[in-house]
């Protein structure tokens, strides 16, 4: 493999060295404390469809943030234009907005003694040296392993492949300044099946930071067939009180709400329906939620968080208790509190998981609905009022019936998080929140 | 039109040292025989925000983004590059990887630049310059003690004030060259209400294509400021939201996001040229009431989604996609148009430089009925009256669609009486229009709010309806109807 640019020494001087002078330059222009973040990148992605190139894009990024104090007033620019004549009029426009903004004495940096200072390798970096031409070849793969699955798959949204790889630095007037690589790769396919009642698409995708982690072609491309075929023939239900089992791919937004009622933001403002809940039960005595922020090659991995302050491993619940909130510098001492070293947010979210895998979740069920896809966005974290829109199976004696659509299941997030009574082992390694699936004893089901 | 590509050859082009002699240039790297179609797209784009809370103005942002997108398209398949550097040797560099999308062909023929006129839907305000960085500070200043002052049960406050300026130009294969410059501005009061320990939020907000002037006129900001507070005072007092099946009344205006989500996104041309959409092959057909008469229309002066000319070019028009209840037509790019056998009606639209343009909406409506307002709710026994909402989502192949109610109320016996939690309302695009029975005459649009979201990328919309009476529509709540 050729050596990659973006893990060439000089070049991450050269990022350092910009940085260096974005922190002179805003000094020199009457900053107190400065914070640079600097990101480049470049990246290809593919689409094919119905077996020939549908697009090829050739992506490269920069992007320059830069955030300013002065007298505990605070400004930031941020540009992709990265000439030094640019750039000081960056610094400029920070120091001016931060000359009118007000003074706000929780505002500025977090202490040196906080700082990251063991950059251990977390093996985020894994390019993938690949032509367009080699790449549309994978996808069209897929695509066929999609398109010849079944006669019902009728259409194609296509299949494609995206490769990213990048470099971040990261500096601030404490002198602390991290670079580093890192690479990700997806692969996804997306088709349309037809039957007489009409038409249903779905979709699977593999993401990860080596190429060679990614699922098959084919068996991405087979996976998004399955997927449709079980929506065909999809039908509303009647208004009911039910179990729900939320499954992996929708699992973890579930636990999100969660998260976005313990962020330090949510809480400062009071917006959340979890407000002074540390040390209280907002689980059931089972529930073991923690963040493990130095996985190797894990999509959310990092040695600190986007203040630059050490991120660390730990349980934000045990036993269904609330142990920690995730808060940054300044969240935190809004609220009295110390950073967590969640600026930027959670990283490697991971639910603990009992003993039964997705088969037996259903059997746990009985009968209730399994929900595969969410939408809308009816979710208020000040009060925790939940009513969304999904689709997905019924399920009688622990056996999936058919599929379900144009049904709303409602709640509250406390009330539903109380009463989760079992969670999978089939859990979603894809994304930032590693989940199995949630089983919830009644929630209300509306429908035909 | 000309005076807009001065000035964007000043704002883009002479400060990199590049002419529009040099665009030709890029031009000719992207064309070959088989390239049916190729755009060269400059953006220069500078905004901002400040952001008030805990009654001080604690922070603002100042962004500026600069770069052009290269894009040649043979057949179905499209070549696109991007790239920051506006040096004469990248682009034509990346010209030549963009171009390798067609296989073979000797160089295309680069028509002669014309450059075209469109009218003008807005004025090339620059909304940054507009008020001083004093004035934007006490402005949010003054709205958060005012808002304080409507109710003693307010305890937080959120004003946010966004701008944005930009400005394009876009050449194409056909020889035209075209410019515009867009001011953007947008403001949110977020308020938090607390009584007995419960506590309720509310929000409004609004903005289009002006400068920030358009805050201070006609008490617009504290119109804002009222509205939040109302909503978050009725929030206090909402009870549960029923769940299944009933009538629901739409107020006028925002609840335009019905449109929007229920057949909006479902007539763009991109899903229909690929059979992909509910809607797919069905022009002519009936799929909505004959009361029903819909609208994309980017032309109304300094609306949100209005735009002079699309991001193709394409000067912006007022587009029938449904007439009387029938399917008469879908929004379209160039691309989809050609490959269609039609032509672009002005919906080509990009997020920025970096991305390509697909059909996108701009502002989607209504046109007004008959009925008065209070004779459409008087005319409900049971049902639910929906008058502000979240946002909403499509599964444009299944034609499930989603929007969340944010004020709504229980009709009983053609009176409005409780307030009712939020709870989304779900329904099936193709159909649900064929459910309206009475349409008001009281047409509005939305205060400029919306950002429609699609295949990652996001643009402002529009959105606008008058009253609607739906018979059954599913209504998500947890109470028993």
């Amino acid at each position: 493999m050729p050596k990659s640019v973006y893990a060439d020494p000089a070049e991450l001087d050269r990022l350092k060295n910009i940085c260096s002078d974005v922190l002179l330059e805003a000094k020199k222009q009457g900053a107190d404390e400065v914070e640079v973040g600097l990101n480049i990148g470049q990246g290809l992605s593919v689409n094919a469809r119905l077996g020939d190139v549908e697009t090829i894009e050739h992506h490269k990024d920069q992007g320059l943030g830069i955030t300013v104090h002065i007298g505990h007033k605070k400004g930031s620019a941020s540009s992709s234009d990265l000439k030094p004549s640019s750039i000081k009029s960056m610094v400029t426009a920070a120091c001016s907005i931060a000359k009118h903004a007000e003074v706000d004495k929780f505002s500025g940096l977090p202490d040196t003694s906080l700082m990251a200072t063991n950059f251990f390798d977390l093996s985020l970096h894994h390019p993938w040296d690949i032509s367009a031409e080699q790449a549309i070849d994978i996808a069209i793969e897929c695509e066929d392993a999609a398109r010849t699955y079944h006669d019902d798959i009728t259409n194609s949204e296509g299949a494609g492949i995206q490769t990213f790889e990048g470099l971040r630095v990261f500096a601030n007037s404490h002198g602390f300044m991290h670079g580093y690589p890192s690479s990700r790769h997806s692969l996804s396919c997306s088709v349309i099946g037809e039957r007489a009642e009409g038409m249903q698409r779905d979709y699977w995708y593999s993401s990860a930071r080596h190429a060679n982690d990614l699922e098959s072609a084919k068996g991405v491309g087979e996976k998004a067939a399955e997927r449709t075929l079980k929506r065909l023939g999809a039908r509303a239900i009647g208004t009911r009180k039910c179990p729900i089992l939320f499954s992996p791919d929708v699992s973890g937004g579930l636990i999100g709400h969660f998260i976005s009622a313990i962020k330090g933001g949510s809480l400062y403002r009071k917006s959340s329906f979890l407000l002074d809940s540390l040390g209280k039960s907002i689980f059931p005595d089972f529930v073991r939620i923690h963040e493990q922020p130095h996985l190797k090659k894990a999509m959310g991995s990092a040695v600190c968080d986007a203040e630059g302050v050490a991120t660390v491993t730990r349980d934000i619940v045990s036993n269904g208790i609330l142990q920690g909130y995730l808060l940054s510098n300044y969240s935190a001492k809004k609220l009295g509190m110390a950073t967590t070293a969640n600026a930027g947010g959670v990283r490697n979210l991971t639910v603990e998981s009992g003993d039964l895998d997705f088969k037996g979740m259903l059997q746990e069920m009985n009968t209730g609905l399994l929900v595969t896809e969410m939408m809308g966005m009816g979710v208020n974290t000040l009060t925790g009022d939940y009513s969304r829109g999904v689709a997905g199976f019924w399920v009688e004696n622990g056996e999936i019936q058919y599929p379900v659509e144009e049904v709303t299941i409602a709640g509250n997030l406390l009330d539903m998080y109380q009463s989760i009574t079992a969670i999978g082992n089939d859990i979603d390694l894809r994304g930032n929140t590693r989940c199995g699936s949630i089983l919830i004893n009644e929630m209300t089901l509306a429908g035909s | 039109m000309t005076d807009l590509i001065q000035q964007a050859e000043s704002t883009i082009l002479q400060p990199v040292g590049m002419t529009v002699d040099d665009i030709e240039q890029v031009m000719g790297g992207l064309l070959s025989s088989s390239i049916d179609q190729a755009d060269v797209y400059f953006q220069s784009s500078r905004s901002e925000s400040w952001v008030l809370e805990d009654g001080i103005v604690k922070e603002g942002n100042y962004n500026i983004e600069q770069g052009v997108g290269l894009r040649a398209v043979s057949g179905e398949k499209t070549g696109f590059a991007y790239s920051e550097e506006l040096l004469l040797p990248t682009l034509l560099d990346a010209a030549k990887n963009v171009r390798a999308i067609a296989r073979s062909g000797q160089s295309g023929i680069i028509k002669p630049q014309q450059r075209l006129i469109a009218p003008v839907r807005y004025q090339a305000v620059d909304p940054l310059e507009s008020m001083t960085q004093e004035d934007k500070v006490s402005l949010l200043q003054s709205i958060n003690r005012q808002t304080r002052l409507i109710d003693t049960r307010v305890e937080q406050v959120i004003v946010s004030l966004v701008g944005v300026h930009e400005t394009i130009l876009v050449a194409s294969e056909d020889g035209s060259l075209n410019s515009d410059v867009r001011p953007l501005v947008r403001m949110n009061i977020s308020v938090v209400v607390e009584e007995k320990g419960r506590r309720e939020q509310g929000s409004s907000g609004g903005g289009g294509r002006h400068g920030y002037e358009f805050f201070t006129s006609d008490d617009q900001a504290m119109s804002y400021a009222r509205e939040a507070v109302r909503l978050a005072l009725v929030n206090l007092e909402a009870v549960e939201a029923p769940a299944g099946t009933m009538t629901v009344v739409l107020g006028s205006g925002w609840p335009g996001i019905l449109l929007h989500e229920a057949i909006g996104h479902g007539l763009e041309g991109d899903f229909n040229r690929k059979g992909s959409s509910a809607f797919s092959n069905r022009i002519g057909e009936t799929v909505a009431s004959p009361l029903c008469t819909i609208v994309d229309d980017g032309t109304p002066e300094n609306k949100r989604g209005s735009l002079t000319i699309d991001d193709e070019g394409v000067p912006s028009q007022c587009t029938t996609l449904i007439e009387n209840g029938v399917l008469k037509g879908y929004m379209q790019d160039k691309m989809n148009a050609r490959l269609m056998g039609q032509k672009s009606t002005g919906n080509g639209r990009r997020e920025s430089y970096a991305h390509l343009p697909m059909p996108r909406m701009t502002n989607t409506y209504m046109l007004a009925g008959k009925d008065d307002p209070g004779d459409i709710v008087s005319s409900v026994k049971e049902g639910l009256y929906a008058v502000n909402f979240g946002g909403g989502q499509v599964d444009i192949t299944s034609g499930k669609f989603v929007f969340s109610a944010s004020e709504a109320y229980l009709i009983k016996n053609g009176k409005i009486t409780t307030p009712v939690k939020g709870a989304t309302l779900i329904g099936n695009g193709p159909d649900v229009l064929t459910k309206v029975s009475m349409v008001g005459n009281d047409l509005a649009f939305d205060s400029g709010v919306g950002t429609c979201g699609k295949e990652g990328q996001s643009v402002p919309v529009g959105v606008g309806q008058p009253s609607l009476k739906i018979d059954s529509m599913t209504v998500g709540g947890t109470a028993n109807a």
